[in-house]
Formats: C-alpha cells, sequence, structure tokens
C-alpha cells in the first residue's frame, strides 16, 4: 500500500549534520551553521524513492521538545498536527548520549521514527563501537540507520526505512518511569480519554501535564489538584537520562582511549590570552586573502565585460537604434550592472572564506572567545557571532540574531550589526581605495573594517552604560567536534550567495541604474545635453550644503549615497553613471574616473571620508525590511535610520575637518 | 565549590545547580544534573568555562560556571 506523498521531517540536536543529509537529498540552497537557531525556518524540499514520492521538511534544530523556545514549539507543531507521517531523528553518534534524549521524546510523541546514525565514520576514528543490534532493541524496535551525511552513504537504505515504515502507527513504550509517575500518568489517560474521547496519544499529553506544560496545561485542562500537584519534570528528565545511560552502557564499546583532536586543536584556538589574538588574525587573513586573491581574478572578469561592452555597442549601432536607447542600454544598465559584476570574485572569496569557518566549527569558540569583551558591553558572547556574520551580508545577520534568546539583546546586536562591513560595501572601498591610495589601498580597506568594528563595539557599550537595570548575560553554546569542511555544503551555501548577488545585479541594481541614468538625462525640459541640467543634478545640489563640511559636496556624491540605499553596490555603479564610464574596475576605467573626480577637488582625503559615509550611513533597502520585521517595530527602525545618519555625518565631519588640519 | 573553583582538565560530578528556573531547565534538558559527570576543560579569567558533558563540549558564561555545584571525581588527572 502506498500513499501519494510521504511527509518525512528531519530533527536531531544542532550540529547532528541534519541539514547536510537533508541536502543530500534535495540538494537545496540552505545553509549549515554550527551553532543553535540557524534553520529557525522551516524548510522544504522534493524527493523521490523508486517512484514514491516524498516531501522533506528540514524541522529546526534542537536538544529537547520542551516549549521554551519558539522552535521547540514549532517542531512539535509540526510533528503533532499531522504534517509529517514518519520522522528522520539525525544522531550524531559521536555525540550519542546527548542526541537520545531528543530520540526519547520524539519516541514519546508516537509518530513512526527511523534514527539515522550520522558521523559514524567518527566513531570509528575514536576507537568507539555501537550495537547496532542491541540499539534498536532498546529503543523499542525502531529501524536504526548508519548514514554518513558527508559521504553520502546509506541514504538510498534510509529512504527504504522510510518507504517501509512510515504506516507504523504504533508507539512503543520505551521509557518506563517509576511506579509513582506511571501511576499518574496512567489516570491522567483515563481522564484525557473521558474528557476529549478522540485523543490521540493520550500518555503524552499526559506526560506533559505532569511536568507543567504551558501550551498543554492550556489547551487541554485536567482538574486532578492530587495528581497534578507540582511539576514532576526533573524526576522526568531524570529517569530519561538515566535509561540513555543504561542504553549506552549496554551499546557503546570503546576499543581504545585515543585524545581527541577537537581537544588539542582548542588548546590553541581557545587559549586565554591567544585565543582573541588568533581570531583577529584569521579574520585579517580573510579580508586580506578577499582583497588579493579577488582582485587576481578580478582581471578576466573585466576583459570579458570589455568584450560584452563593444560586442553589444557595435550590435546597436549596426542595428541603427535611436540614440537613447543605445545610451541606456550601454551607459545605464551595462555600466551600472556590468560594474558591480565585476567585484564577484571578491564576494566569492570572501563568502568562501566565511563558510569554511563555519563548517569547520571555528565560529562557535569564537563565541567564547569573545565572551569576555562582549560581556563588558553587556551582551554574550553568542551575540558576536551575527556581528561576524554582518561582514558577509547584514540581512541574514539579523536574521541569526534569533539565536540569541533576549528580547533585549537582540535589538541591541542588531542596532550594532549594521556597523560590520558588509560584502556590498566592498566594491565601495576596492574602487575608491584602488583609486587614492595606490599600493596603501589594502590597508585603506581594511581599515573601513577595523572603523566598523570599532563603531559596533562603542555603540553597544554607550547603550549598555546608559542602561539602567543591570542584566546578566549568560552564554551556553555548544563547541562542536572540528571537522575538515565538506565541499558540497560548503558550495551549495557559496553558490547561493553567487545567486542571491547576481540577482541582485539583475533585480535591484538594474531598475536602479535605470533610473540612475532617467534622472541623469531627463530635466524639466526633456532629455538634456549636460548632466549638471538633469533631474539628478538638482537633487545632488540639494544635499551639497549638508554634505559639503564632511568633504562630499559634490551633487554626484549625493546622488550616488541616496541611490545606495537601494544597495550598497549601487554607490559604486551610479558613480559609473554619472561619470559615463563603462569598465569602472579597469585600471583605465579608474584613471579616467580619478582625473575627472580630481578636477573638481576631490581627494584622497574627500575619498576616504567618503568610505568612512559608506560604511557607516543608512543599511540598504533589504537590511531596512528585515530589521522592521524582526523588531516587529517601525519607530526602532525609523529610529535606528536616523540615529546612522547622523553617526555617519558626524564622524566623516569630524575626519575630514580633522585631516584637513594635518594634510 | 562551582566550576569556577575547579581545575582545568579536573574531573567533577555535579551535587546541585542553583541558577535561575529557564536556564536550570534548558542546562537539565542538555542533560547537566545532579549526578553528572563533567570535565572541565578551559577557562579565561573572566570566569567563562569550557566543560564536556556526555561527550559534549559547552562554553558557558560565569553565571552558570558559578551555578554549577560539583565535586571532585574519581578518576580526574589532577587527584
Amino acid at each position: 500500500m502506498s500513499k501519494n506523498t510521504i511527509n518525512v521531517g528531519f530533527a536531531g540536536n544542532p550540529n547532528c549534520g541534519k541539514t547536510t543529509l537533508f541536502n543530500a537529498y534535495t540538494g537545496a540552497n540552505l545553509k549549515v551553521a554550527n551553532w543553535p537557531g540557524v534553520t529557525v525556518e522551516k524548510k522544504e524540499g522534493e524527493a523521490s524513492y523508486k517512484g514514491q514520492k516524498l516531501k522533506l521538511t528540514d524541522l529546526p534544530g534542537l536538544y529537547s521538545l520542551t516549549s521554551y523556545s519558539i522552535e521547540e514549539k514549532v517542531t512539535r507543531r509540526c510533528i503533532m498536527e499531522d504534517d509529517i507521517d514518519v520522522i528522520i531523528n539525525v544522531v550524531d553518534a559521536s555525540a550519542l548520549e546527548r542526541n537520545l534524549y531528543l530520540t526519547l521524546q520524539l519516541l514519546e510523541l508516537g509518530k513512526p521514527v527511523i534514527l539515522a546514525l550520522n558521523m559514524m565514520d567518527i566513531v570509528e576514528e575514536r576507537g568507539m563501537e555501537i550495537d547496532l543490534h542491541r540499539l534498536p532493541e532498546l529503543l523499542g524496535g525502531i529501524p536504526v540507520v548508519p548514514v554518513s551525511a558527508r559521504k553520502r552513504t546509506g541514504l538510498d537504505v534510509l529512504m527504504h526505512a522510510v518507504v517501509h515504515h512510515y504506516e507504523e502507527k504504533h508507539s512503543p513504550r520505551v521509557v518506563e518511569y517509576s511506579q509513582d509517575l506511571e501511576e499518574r500518568i496512567r489516570l491522567l489517560e483515563q481522564a484525557l480519554t473521558r474528557q476529549e474521547p478522540g485523543i490521540i496519544n493520550a500518555r503524552w499529553h499526559a506526560i506533559k501535564l505532569l511536568v507543567q506544560d504551558e501550551e498543554q496545561v492550556e489547551e487541554h485542562p485536567i482538574d486532578l489538584p492530587e495528581i497534578l500537584d507540582r511539576s514532576y519534570e526533573q524526576e522526568i528528565i531524570n529517569q530519561k537520562y538515566a535509561y540513555i545511560e543504561e542504553i549506552i552502557e549496554d551499546t557503546l564499546f570503546y576499543k581504545g582511549n585515543k585524545v581527541a583532536f577537537t581537544d588539542r586543536v582548542d588548546e590553541v584556538l581557545t587559549h586565554p590570552i591567544w585565543g582573541m589574538p588568533i581570531f583577529f588574525g584569521v579574520m585579517a587573513l580573510v579580508f586580506f586573502l578577499t582583497f588579493t586573491v579577488g582582485d587576481f581574478l578580478k582581471g578576466y572578469f573585466e576583459i570579458g565585460l570589455d568584450a560584452v561592452c563593444g560586442l553589444v555597442l557595435g550590435l546597436l549601432t549596426r542595428l541603427s537604434i535611436a540614440d537613447w536607447l543605445i545610451s541606456l542600454v550601454v551607459d545605464g544598465i551595462l555600466a551600472g550592472v556590468g560594474g558591480i559584476l565585476t567585484f564577484l570574485p571578491n564576494i566569492f572569496i570572501l563568502f568562501l572564506a566565511l563558510a569554511i569557518l563555519e563548517d569547520s566549527g571555528y565560529m562557535a569558540r569564537v563565541a567564547y572567545v569573545m565572551d569576555g569583551l562582549m560581556g563588558r558591553l553587556g551582551l554574550s558572547g553568542k551575540a558576536f557571532l551575527p556581528m561576524v556574520l554582518g561582514f558577509g551580508c547584514t540581512v541574514p545577520a539579523i536574521m541569526a540574531t534569533r539565536a540569541l534568546e533576549k528580547e533585549r539583546d537582540r535589538r541591541r546586536t542588531i542596532l550594532v550589526t549594521p556597523f560590520m562591513s558588509c560584502s556590498a560595501r566592498l566594491p565601495i572601498y576596492v574602487l575608491f581605495a584602488g583609486m587614492f591610495f595606490g599600493r596603501f589601498q589594502v590597508l585603506a580597506a581594511l581599515s573601513m573594517y577595523v572603523i566598523g568594528l570599532g563603531m559596533a563595539i562603542l555603540v553597544a557599550y554607550a547603550a549598555h552604560r546608559l542602561e539602567r537595570e543591570k542584566h546578566e548575560n549568560v552564554l551556553l553554546i555548544e563547541l562542536p567536534e572540528y571537522k575538515t569542511p565538506n565541499a558540497r555544503t560548503i558550495g551549495i551555501y557559496v553558490w547561493g550567495k553567487v545567486k542571491d548577488y547576481l540577482t541582485k545585479a539583475g533585480t535591484t541594481i538594474f531598475v536602479a541604474s535605470i533610473i540612475i541614468w532617467f534622472l541623469l538625462n531627463f530635466g524639466t525640459g526633456g532629455m538634456v545635453e549636460e548632466v549638471s541640467e538633469s533631474f539628478g543634478a538638482m537633487v545632488g545640489r540639494f544635499l551639497v550644503p549638508v554634505l559639503a563640511p564632511a568633504g562630499l559636496g559634490l551633487w554626484q556624491v549625493g546622488v550616488a549615497l541616496i541611490s545606495g540605499i537601494s544597495a550598497k553596490e549601487v554607490v559604486v555603479s551610479s558613480f559609473c553613471v554619472l561619470f559615463g564610464i563603462s569598465n569602472v574596475n579597469s585600471a583605465g576605467g579608474m584613471t579616467a574616473l580619478t582625473e575627472q573626480l580630481a578636477s573638481s577637488g576631490f581627494g584622497t582625503l574627500n575619498a576616504y571620508c567618503l568610505m568612512l559615509f559608506c560604511l557607516l550611513y543608512v543599511p540598504c533597502a533589504a537590511t531596512i525590511g528585515v530589521i522592521r520585521r524582526e523588531t516587529d517595530s517601525l519607530a526602532f527602525t525609523l529610529k535606528m535610520i536616523l540615529f546612522q545618519l547622523l553617526v555617519a555625518w558626524g564622524v566623516s565631519v569630524l575626519v575630514f575637518q580633522a585631516g584637513r588640519l594635518f594634510l | 565549590m562551582t566550576i569556577l573553583e575547579g581545575t582545568i582538565h579536573g574531573s567533577y560530578i555535579v551535587q546541585d545547580i542553583t541558577i535561575q528556573e529557564t536556564i536550570l531547565r534548558r542546562l537539565e534538558a542538555l542533560g547537566i544534573i545532579p549526578g553528572t559527570r563533567l570535565m572541565l576543560l578551559n577557562r579565561k579569567k573572566n570566569g567563562t568555562s569550557i566543560i564536556k558533558v556526555r561527550g559534549t563540549r559547552w562554553a558557558i558564561g560565569r553565571e552558570i560556571a558559578g551555578g554549577i555545584l560539583v565535586e571532585q571525581a574519581g578518576g580526574g588527572q589532577d587527584e
């Protein structure tokens, strides 16, 4: 008997390789991270096994099924409300003892569970052995399938088990609690069945009532004060763990006692003194590679872009198309979008490096290393992780703040994360540092990252000092085993980011380029000959008095900064359109732009102030959107925008005025 | 004593946990309960510590480290 589509839910602890396994089936573009809470959203994909269609759902990674966190509530509801036919419980076999706690809770839910024993290779490496015959017996006879998500082994066997076991609705009673508890459970089950005759799996509801689970107490109120006299949570947890200890004793064998590789690496990377310098060294290396290797690859892109521009121009001229249309395509779209595409190599290297840091297990250590410093800012070390992600893109970084438990910490982190220089600001640094700083260009660009980080720390510190109530911040984060980064996982992650970048070039930047071209080529009297008579120049001139003290008193800069709100890269593409330069990232393009800027009195100091302003001012439209959504407060979002504008203006004015005194 | 007074690389048994309710529940779910054996792997000056419990490493802040009461276990390296 087979069903049209079987709904399969992937459940497991964070860091158990659940998402990697899910990816192995669906090839979905999912991010694999090493800290809890990243897969807060429900991700779905499709697969088929021998003609049987399967709908796969990647449930949030969690340690237990209580109703304390949003993730736990989401998962429970998803499984209970019949969205899921069968649960694949992905288990890190090398940390079996902790992982089995969730397994026991999943089994109590009464749905068919299949245990996917992941990371068996690590188990072997460490000289451990798991009795694969005894383990299923102790878990009520559920199928136990050894798999390796990374090496893609055991995948078919697992799906075979899914297709053959999804109908087994029996719920094996695995954990027998103490006599007193079992008696209470039995009486509660009877009462529940009396009260709600259709109730499914009354035993689970009864256990949840005994631990005074908020959600269950509300949904299934039972008036039996002598049975529900207090919470029995502690006993229930203890007895589950006691059972797990029995399982471990019976099924896990140590053949040798090797010193774990992870412990040796941690001796260095989490060293009380060297931990922090090592982290900063690693980040410096990441950015150094981003600039140098990225620049090396960029040369090939430029040659390609030049060829395309020439080809299109030739084609359009030959077709004798109207001049304005040629101008739109070549000066507007190709200059804007093409200019952005040449920065793809830099972006690629940056995300590749961040993905390797995450997948290797190092990122979680950063929370430990930075906990001391972050504590002085009134935040836990965990809040530093979204900030590091902010070096890539602010949007996912803001979403990653969900991993923080307290609303206050989230807002504080959201406030400072945009100061972490994201990859969209990279083209601005590459271009202006390249044009004005000669052999110091990498240093000038790197200084932006340091200033951004310094600003974030300063703002967090100020907010902490201004706060009247003092909060305690509690760090609790798993430090996963170090592992060799997986090429497929990283490939999927980096490709996702590259695709995002290309999509942005094809949509936001495409549209912005057309709008800017229009604003620069049309004025009150229709199409204009001189750019200075255009709408754009009018808007830009309006900003000149405000931006002049910061050394940014060119109307073109005003236009570029406004258009940069759509996406930060647009600042660069606007410069291309504004100054009519088709390949700005090439040596010839840079010289042309430098000369044009220099003729308006825009020199090195002005360029540095422009970089500073771009680093600090309003984040892009997408970030503003996500801040509004995540904080659910328009007032907070608006205040934040105003604050950042003031900071950007203040800092660049300060630097420009001070710089003028010395230079 | 608490984990804050423990020796690095020492093995300990959890005696009691005195900390706010929500964190206590989370620790319990992770299997950090009275009677659990843990190993202190690292600790910084500010009290942030790394412990290994049931085969898993955890970084814990000083508030949690100071709330876990432990006693020395047999078989530790620093007896």
